[in-house]
């Protein structure tokens, strides 16, 4: 579970004020907002990578806003995906489980895992600059699923991708969801993104929440 | 349709064209006239005199610490640069460029005059009990002159070279449980490896053909801290212009064997990755 409590975060000349949210365990939340208004200000504040003035952010019941980003236990997955370019497949989806020492028979077996939910098997030994954008994002969030985080935030992942990759994207992605149980923060622009897979939609505008709507039935997966 | 020629493209390209053109045979020259202006049998004498075979060793010796030291320390300025802010950057980064816009003597002088303060004998006395060699007209001056030069270069090598590294993917790494320590080691600067060769093979570069700070701060003395540089000075210096022709092609030589080297080497590293 998420809960972020009257967020306040400086980025120069721009600011977010008094962010509340809260994402239910197991839900996929869709934040949605005009490009420049903070979206990925407040993923950031979120996942540790920037400052918070004033606020709270809870993960699970415990306030992690003064953790380092290492320790919140966050998957992230932003917008350019920021794959390691200097490794290969294997290496990217296993590069938190190295960190953590864990054995290396543990970190393959957890990467074939996770190349098999996510359809790159046979591309584990090859480099990032030899995939395709879906494969790339395949691997990014392959590379955020490794260490079991839990909460998974993913910065409009989808939107340079051609029309059949993103619808190849949200099958992907409910398939995942139901796998791993993960809470997902996704932003995006997409009216189409948010009703394929949310199941609460956040509206920042002006550097507050404006909206938050639960979707019908109907739409949640 | 086949484009009319010449168009205005034509005009560009050909610009384009006498620029290269002009500076690359403008060097050409320049190795052509030297190569015919001596003959073998003086690079021969030349190779073989224990004079300039002791400054060809003394030179790569020299030039391969100060390059290593440079890049030692251009790697953590240039990433410190890129990626953080804090107050006095702007002084700081106009500090660095010193050693670049300084004329040369400038820095030998500047340097000589610090180790005549008595905190540089200090140092010095310090240095002199650890190594059993003083600093000031010793090697350890050669080096250190070369360094001041050759460093300057290889801290904007490096800051270029971090700059344009994607800094989300250390983001990312910070994520993943990473310290910021373990983020540069493992993430940063695995993608500057490029960055890192060519900062080195520069300060290398810049380290050889470097002659006025180590004629001022380590002087010239022969078979003591005679350089190639400065083999080619006191060549001249004595009227034997023959002898400075063939040590310079010696040194272009070196050069470019080395350059060669560390290129076909820092591919291979590329490669492996």
């Amino acid at each position: 579970m998420l809960r972020v409590s009257n967020l306040t975060v400086e980025a120069g000349t721009f600011s977010l004020r008094d962010i509340t949210l809260h994402v239910p365990q197991g839900s996929y939340a869709i934040l949605m907002g005009a490009t420049g208004l903070g979206k990925t200000t407040l993923l950031e504040a979120i996942c540790g990578l920037r400052r918070v003035t004033q606020g709270n952010i809870q993960l699970d019941g415990r306030a992690v806003e003064s953790l380092p980003a290492r320790e919140r236990g966050i998957g992230y997955v932003p917008q350019d995906l920021a794959l390691f370019t200097t490794m290969t497949v294997a290496e990217n989806i296993g590069f938190a489980l190295h960190i953590r020492h864990v054995p290396a028979s543990e970190e393959q077996a957890r990467v074939q895992e996770l190349a098999n939910l996510l359809g790159i098997s046979r591309l584990l030994e090859r480099m990032p600059a030899a995939l395709s954008g879906g494969e790339k994002q395949r691997v990014a969030l392959g590379r955020a699923l490794a260490a079991k985080p839990r909460v998974l935030l993913l910065d409009e992942p989808f939107s340079a991708l051609d029309d059949q990759t993103r619808e190849d994207m949200y099958a992907l992605m409910r398939t995942v969801r139901q796998a791993t149980q993960a809470t997902v923060l996704h932003v995006t622009h997409s009216r189409s993104e948010a009703q394929a897979l949310g199941d609460c939609r956040f509206v920042l505008d002006q550097g507050r929440i404006v909206e938050h709507t639960h979707p019908a039935p109907s739409t949640a997966i | 349709m086949i484009p009319r020629w010449p168009n205005r493209d034509t005009w560009f390209l050909i610009a384009l064209g006498t620029a290269l053109g002009g500076y690359v045979l403008l060097i050409l020259a320049m190795l052509v006239v030297d190569a015919a202006h001596t003959r073998f049998d003086v690079i021969w004498r030349a190779v073989h005199d224990p004079d300039i075979l002791f400054a060809v060793k003394l030179s790569v010796f020299s030039c391969t610490i100060s390059a290593l030291l440079s890049v030692l320390v251009a790697v953590p300025i240039g990433y410190l640069m890129s990626r953080m802010r804090f107050p006095g950057r702007t002084l700081i980064d106009v500090c660095l460029d010193i050693p670049i816009v300084l004329p040369p003597l400038v820095i030998g002088l500047s340097l000589l005059i610090l180790f005549q303060t008595s905190a540089g004998r200090a140092l010095e006395s310090w240095f002199q009990a650890l190594t059993g060699s003083g600093i000031t007209y010793e090697v350890p001056a050669v080096i250190l002159a070369q360094f001041m030069v050759a460093c300057a270069f290889a801290v904007r090598t490096m800051r270029a070279t971090f700059d344009q590294t994607n800094p989300r993917a250390e983001q990312v790494a910070l994520t993943l449980g990473c310290t910021r320590a373990q983020a540069f080691r493992l993430v940063a600067l695995p993608e500057a490896w490029r960055g890192v060769v060519t900062a080195g093979t520069l300060a290398w570069a810049r380290a050889l053909g470097e002659f006025g700070p180590i004629l001022v701060f380590a002087g010239a003395t022969r078979q003591r801290t005679e350089v190639l540089s400065t083999t080619v000075f006191l060549e001249l210096s004595v009227g034997r212009l023959d002898t400075a022709v063939a040590v310079s092609l010696l040194m272009i030589l070196i050069a470019v064997l080395v350059l060669v080297l560390v290129r076909r080497w820092g591919a291979l590293g590329e490669g492996a990755r």
